[in-house]
């Protein structure tokens, strides 16, 4: 058994040290809002924050991560209000099949919390999650109107 | 996998691959039917299409699947535009294709492809959400003893003006249900529309953003079993022998399952485990006869079938191209190639089934409902009534989730465990190497031109792949696959802007040993980089600038020219660019709608481009959602010229050598400039809009980069050519 403190709950869910921190989320937590798109980190879609820090959970183990904060989509909205980037998403009609949506508000409001008001430069620094779907654009406007709500 | 299958009483054929552009099957859609009896749906309705709860929620079934592009929204609105009920009271379902099947197909074609998802059921879905608004007004008009004539319908809420009454469709609807549809209904003019036409916000949105939304890969069923899968990774070759004691001991495994002759399953408690057992398993592939295929020797013999020596069909001619090009006092020729790529949704491909010896059960994202059905019961032996589809949100498709291939090895896997559901899923990199790719093709294209530079013929001809011959034989008769001359005919939905008095569009038909599928825009991705550049190439030739050129020879073309009009306007393509800024433009048709693109780059060196502005247009007769067409046009680009720079699937020793992202790349934010979308809907026929516009952008990039270079790139992806984004 492995201990996780997840969302503000503590889990204790059977599964190997080794195991990917996605796949413990998806399958052990039943937390399917990560999602999985290559395995290596290359397209963000499973981001997670560790201790406020986005991670890519397909390359985290469940050992990198016992014992430490865990937030994932489902613990972002704080007392039933969304978070500002999710309510940007939703002012800006972002996503198209969602399915990269989630690492990317996960990103996005790693961001935000470290820089809050990102320039298009410090955006584009941060922001590399792949969208097959092409939101890009609705991506950046919604981070700038986060940034000011 | 392109068996068809019988299903039944209106005798009507499904191929397990039928998704396609222009092909639609002919049917009749009953206006009306029955809801079969013992098979009630979710709530009592007015008609097949409309769904009035008591508390006014309006429940709309929309039977093309939603992966992103907006269909769910796009069809949402146009029923609810004719049925005048509350846009936000609006929620949507979707029928199960047995529950189509059941009920003769009421719910018409499930296929969703071919950009036909608005244009190939407007008329339907609008049809039935008249007729749902004439039961509900009869309804209460009936109730009121009055005629309905005189009743009125607006957000939901029905009017009798004279005597002041009023009711809502709730109150009504169960008694709307039990009247007899009207034979007839008029449908209204598009410029009177309030929901449709407008940029309403999608429906889909705000599970989206929570993580609620649930994909096919987030499917749980209770006591559900998680499989990870290998298929041979050489195209046509078989499973030969796998050593199962070798993971006798790896925790959580259940079973390995021999999956058809060709792949093989471990099945798990968890998909972690069980691919971790996978990639341990020791497996002998038999690797057939395309052990040592590579994508070099399949250049090589597609540059064969250019030579006109070679056996070839004809996709359109007109006037006497070949001899006009032999007496030319001037021709140009150029040789133009492209790849084959991936779809690489974001969502791997999966697929989660239970099968009990009565009953087998699949759920899914899938383009293709129908086919879908067709598969598992194929796969489980069952009878077609004793099977069904659960379609579930899509995460991307792109073409590929239309193929069936993943629907029936999870109907043999489940198969193996009766009673037990058991999740499907493809690792990234079983979607790279088992792919559906865009096919590759060559194209050798000659200009001619008279004394006074004057275009007089072009000859056009594709050698390679042709993805029908592949996926639905049937369709090519006398070894035409008309799809392969998409956009450059001069009839049809796909037409050629140009009027050449001599053209000759040829296709050496050469199919390599790598399954051909259908990929976001299909055809017209390479058709328009051969013909796009090559214009600019003929426009250079004679000297003039590529803009006025092409609109000369579209003089008889309103339509084509209109949308070039714009982008060049919207550019600034008269009044020079800044400094160190370099522009090109592309025009072409595909899906019905007419489209253009004019880019500005700049080159900071030979190796790098920055792309800086992007104009599309697009006419599509008719904008349901024109916020939605704008994002389908921008992110179509973003995929387009993610294909154009890093889009290559290449096989060697007979297996194909990308296997992720890392080697598969795609366009990041960075990359991409805002794209300004010109949606100009002229009315009068209907057109797609998920892929036609895709085609211009990167023509239009390579025309601007020969601008800014002088130097014609005529291979796809840039990265072969060592450019990549600055």
């Amino acid at each position: 058994m492995t201990v996780l403190f997840v969302n503000g709950a503590k889990m204790d869910l059977d599964v190997e040290p080794d195991t990917p921190l996605l796949w413990a989320l998806r399958e052990n937590a039943g937390l399917t809002g990560t999602k999985y798109g290559c395995g290596i980190g290359e397209c963000g879609a499973c981001t997670v924050h560790i201790d406020g820090q986005a991670v890519r959970s397909c390359t985290a183990t469940v050992g990198d991560a016992a014992g430490r904060t865990i937030t994932t989509i489902e613990g972002l909205a704080q007392k039933g209000a969304l978070h500002r980037v999710q309510q940007a998403w939703i002012d800006f009609d972002v996503p198209q099949c969602g399915y990269c949506q989630s690492g990317m508000i996960m990103a996005v409001a790693a961001l935000l919390a470290e820089k809050p008001q990102p320039t298009d430069e410090e955006i584009d620094a941060a922001i590399d999650n792949i969208c097959r779907c092409g939101t890009f654009q609705q991506v950046r406007e919604a981070i700038h109107a986060a940034a000011k709500a | 996998m392109s068996n068809s299958i019988d299903l039944g009483r209106r005798g009507f054929i499904i191929g397990a691959a039928s998704l396609g552009g222009g092909l639609a099957l002919g049917f009749d859609i009953p206006f009306d039917a029955e809801p079969a009896s013992g098979e009630p749906l979710a709530a009592p309705e007015v008609n097949a299409w409309v769904v009035v709860k008591p508390d006014e929620t309006v429940v709309i079934r929309i039977a093309r699947s939603e992966m992103g592009q907006g269909a769910l929204t796009g069809l949402a609105q146009l029923v609810a535009e004719e049925l005048d009920c509350d846009w936000a009271r609006v929620t949507t379902e979707y029928p199960t294709p047995a529950e189509n099947a059941a009920r003769h197909r009421v719910w018409g074609e499930y296929a969703t492809g071919g950009s036909r998802s608005i244009r190939g059921s407007q008329d339907y879905v609008r049809k039935g959400g008249a007729a749902a608004r004439q039961m509900l007004i009869e309804a209460a008009a009936n109730e009121w003893k009055v005629p309905a004539a005189e009743c009125r319908a607006e957000k939901g809420v029905i009017s009798h003006p004279a005597s002041g009454r009023s009711t809502t469709y709730g109150k009504v609807a169960d008694v709307a249900a039990k009247r007899t549809p009207p034979t007839h209904v008029v449908l209204k003019d598009p410029r009177d529309w309030k929901i449709a036409g407008k940029g309403v916000k999608r429906l889909d949105t705000i599970d989206k953003t929570t993580g609620k939304m649930i994909y096919g890969v987030d499917v749980t069923l209770p006591g559900m079993f998680n499989a990870a899968i290998k298929a041979c990774p050489v195209f046509d070759g078989k499973l030969q022998s796998y050593d199962e004691s070798k993971i006798a001991n790896f925790k959580g495994v259940k079973k390995v399952v021999r999956v058809g002759d060709d792949a093989v399953a471990v099945v798990a408690d968890t998909w972690w485990r069980a691919k971790t057992a996978l990639d341990a398993l020791p497996i002998v592939w038999d690797e057939g006869p395309n052990a040592k295929a590579s994508s070099a020797e399949t250049a090589k013999w597609l540059a064969e079938g250019l030579n006109d020596s070679q056996p070839a069909v004809t996709g359109d001619e007109i006037g006497a191209a070949r001899a006009t090009i032999a007496k030319a006092p001037k021709t140009v020729e150029a040789v133009y190639s492209y790849p084959h790529q991936n779809q690489a949704a974001m969502e791997p491909l999966n697929a989660t089934a239970l099968y009990t010896p009565e009953r087998c059960e699949v759920w899914t994202g899938t383009q293709n409902g129908e086919a879908a059905l067709a598969a598992v019961a194929e796969a489980s032996g069952l009878p077609l009534e004793k099977c069904d589809v659960h379609k579930v949100m899509l995460g991307g498709g792109f073409g590929r989730k239309g193929f069936t291939d993943y629907v029936t090895q999870a109907v043999l896997i489940a198969k193996a465990l009766p009673g037990t559901p058991v999740k499907l899923l493809w690792a990234r990199e079983e979607d790279m190497t088992q792919g559906k790719y865009h096919p590759v093709t060559q194209c050798k294209l000659t200009g001619a031109f008279d004394a006074d530079n004057k275009l007089t013929a072009l000859h056009m001809r594709i050698s390679g792949q042709s993805i029908l011959s592949s996926v639905r034989p049937q369709a090519v008769k006398n070894g035409v696959d008309p799809a392969v001359f998409q956009g450059l005919v001069s009839n049809g939905e796909a037409q050629i802007g140009y009027d050449v008095p001599n053209l000759l569009v040829e296709h050496a038909m050469r199919n390599p040993p790598v399954p051909p599928g259908w990929w976001r825009g299909v055809n017209i991705n390479q058709n328009a980089i051969y013909l796009e550049c090559f214009m600019d190439e003929l426009a250079h030739a004679a000297g003039e600038d590529p803009v006025a050129f092409r609109r000369k020879l579209m003089a008889k073309r309103p339509k084509h020219s209109a949308v070039l009009d714009a982008v060049a306007e919207r550019i600034g393509w008269n009044s020079p660019a800044l400094d160190g800024v370099h522009r090109g433009v592309a025009a072409f048709m595909g899906y019905g709608s007419y489209v253009a693109a004019a880019a500005e780059i700049s080159v900071p060196s030979a190796d790098k481009i920055k792309i800086v502005r992007l104009v599309a247009a697009t006419d599509p007769g008719y904008a349901v959602n024109p916020a939605q067409i704008e994002r389908q046009v921008a992110g179509s680009f973003v995929y387009g010229l993610s294909a154009l720079f890093f889009g290559a699937i290449t096989m060697k020793d007979g297996r194909v050598e990308q296997m992720n992202f890392d080697s598969y790349d795609s366009m990041r934010l960075k990359d991409m400039p805002k794209v300004e979308c010109i949606t100009m809907p002229s009315g009068g026929f209907w057109g797609g809009v998920g892929e036609p516009t895709i085609c211009v952008a990167a023509p239009a990039v390579l025309n601007a980069y020969f601008a800014a270079t002088g130097k014609r790139i005529r291979s796809i992806p840039l990265k072969d050519a060592n450019i990549s984004f600055a």
